[in-house]
């Protein structure tokens, strides 16, 4: 824990999965948060989450206050993600006031202001004691109301009230052509500021979220990447990459006794990853088999990625070179997850993996093959991503392995993926085919193992209906 | 046309200034247009906030036309006669404009 950080500013905790970690510990407490975003970037459940999980998990009472939707509405389309809101309001913990403002019956002659707008807020925040409060969208006072200099100033006014009235409150802004909101309530709402986008890139959607500011306070600076699903926003774990995690010395086999005995260890350490590399029909699921059914046998819980082959398929090609993995599945050691890698964006990949990781809590993780995702993501996201997910399994203590194709000829170190993973794995295995004697031999060759001496050579191998067979190097 | 008797709604929030001249304004205008047949209710909502949900205040002050039907707001201190009068679609007494 840092040692000046809960002094430095205080914060309130969003409640959104990943977001108080970009924040450095949440919004600033009792004072107003400005989230803008073009229609439909989830602005308004971004606030109404913050509401509910406020409830629900810090016993902090809010008020939502909404310029658009009425509270059946919003109560409805939240129903989804689990919120029961008529719940919450009749414990008197929530209170939705809906403020309407229809033009075609308002007429404005002369002098005005908003005090109707602060009386009912503070009558809603005094009557259950809220700390929170949501303005969805303010805004749309300028398109019921003409006399936007009265707006403006009252705007400035409420703002300014409820830091006095000391609420943390999040006000949402639709997004504007040239400034964050069409009014630039980024003016006025200056402590933190939060952009929401949406957007299409290669027919798959992904959402993404950046502090614009944060007054007093450090702060991620990236666009992060993030979810809406059946629990709520999810903003994607960043990288923290502290190198901070545990280690562990104990050993473990990689399923294959000729593999674990080209490592002086005889095998690799809790909690490492493993990246094997090769072109096309180098047995790479088949060494990532072995790895699974080795940690089966450990009777460790181990879940297997495959982004090419059916849970069925995997079974049935494995059986037939001697490696047993239905046995495994039946006794629910081993988990397949099976999907294409074209599905859904990386964003959505990655949540599923950190959810079945968070439901199985496996020992062993395989990913076959992690280059498959590339396909899906320009470099740099799938970057970001491979290290976003090889910190997770360190931190965790999972032991990894990820296979990756690379292509005949073309120089490993280019590739993308084996560009991103080789770095953070501990142990590279290339596998490659070699011509010799008329025939195709595959050949094994452990590039790096940190902590431990390896064998140097090129093993030979060859696959049979018993399995691999390694010959060791001379 | 029967005569019918205006429901006249003023809500303010304390004695501000702007409450005053609509109070005084719209006094005026009914007692020269409408003379006997209407009726204003000032609501306080300094005195009574939980009354400004039902008729979706959020101005002040504003003047509810609650009847006739349809219901009309208009909001600010009504200095504007002609506007108010519009938009309360109350017709002017011409008898009235020799002044």
């Amino acid at each position: 824990m840092g040692r000046q950080k809960s002094e430095e500013f205080p914060k309130s905790k969003s409640g959104i999965d990943g977001l108080d970690e970009i924040t450095g510990g949440g919004f600033p407490k009792g004072r107003p948060t400005l989230i803008c975003g073009s229609a439909g970037c989830g602005k308004t459940l971004m606030g109404m989450q913050f509401l509910v999980k406020g409830i629900s998990e810090f016993n902090e009472p809010g008020v939502f206050m909404s310029f658009e939707e009425t509270p059946k509405d919003l109560s409805q389309n939240v129903r989804s993600l689990g919120f029961d809101l008529d719940k919450l309001i009749s414990q008197k913990k929530l209170r939705i006031d809906h403020i309407q403002i229809e033009k075609s019956e308002i007429e404005e002659t002369g002098e005005y202001d908003l005090e109707g707008l602060f009386i009912r807020l503070n009558h809603a925040i005094d009557a259950i004691g809220a700390k929170r409060v949501v303005l969805d969208t303010i805004e749309s006072l300028f398109g019921g109301l003409d006399n936007a200099t009265i707006l403006r100033s009252e705007l400035r006014r409420l703002f300014q009230w409820l830091k006095v009235k000391g609420v943390t409150a999040i006000i949402t802004g639709e997004r504007g052509e040239s400034s964050l909101t069409r009014q630039g309530l980024e003016e006025y709402v200056s402590d933190c500021v939060i952009l929401l986008d949406f957007r299409v890139i290669d027919q798959i959607a992904t959402r993404r979220l950046r502090i614009v500011k944060y007054r007093g306070s450090t702060h991620g600076t990236n666009e992060y990447p993030f979810l809406i699903d059946e629990t709520g926003i999810t903003v994607l774990p960043i990288t923290s990459l502290k190198l901070e995690h545990k280690i562990s010395s104990e050993l473990l086999s990689y399923g294959n006794n000729g593999l674990d005995k080209l490592f002086d260890k005889g095998g690799f350490f809790r909690g490492t990853s493993t990246l094997i590399t090769g072109s096309a029909g180098t047995l790479k699921t088949t060494l990532a088999s072995y790895f699974a059914s080795g940690s089966c046998l450990r009777k460790e819980s181990t879940l297997f990625f495959s982004f090419e082959e059916s849970p069925d398929q995997l079974v049935r090609n494995m059986k037939s070179i001697g490696i047993q993995l239905s046995a495994h599945i039946k006794s629910g050691l081993l988990f397949i997850h099976s999907s294409r890698p074209s599905l859904q964006g990386l964003e959505m990949h990655l949540l599923v993996l950190h959810k079945l990781i968070g439901e199985l809590k496996p020992r062993t993780v395989i990913i076959d093959p992690i280059s498959s995702l590339v396909t899906v993501g320009n470099t740099s996201e799938v970057r970001a991503m491979l290290v976003r997910l090889m910190d997770m399994l360190k931190v965790n203590q999972i032991n990894a392995l990820f296979t990756s194709l690379t292509h005949e000829g073309s120089n490993e170190y280019n590739d993308l993926t084996v560009d991103a993973v080789s770095s953070l794995a501990d142990t590279w295995i290339k596998v490659s085919n070699m011509e010799k004697d008329g025939s195709r031999k595959r050949a094994l060759n452990i590039v790096k193992s940190r902590g431990m001496g390896h064998s140097n050579g090129f093993c030979e191998f060859s696959i049979q209906d018993k399995g691999i067979a390694l010959k060791k190097p001379a | 046309m029967a005569k019918e008797t205006w429901e006249l709604r003023l809500y303010i929030a304390g004695q501000t200034p702007k409450s005053v001249l609509a109070l005084k304004n719209i006094t005026k205008y009914c007692r020269e247009h409408l003379a006997g047949q209407y009726t204003i209710e000032i609501i306080d909502l300094l005195v009574n906030p939980q009354l400004a949900e039902g008729d979706q205040i959020f101005a002040i002050p504003t003047l509810v036309r609650k009847f006739p039907e349809p219901l009309r707001k208009i909001i600010g201190d009504l200095s504007n006669e002609e506007k108010v009068l519009v938009g309360l679609n109350i017709r002017p007494v011409m008898v009235k404009k020799t002044t």
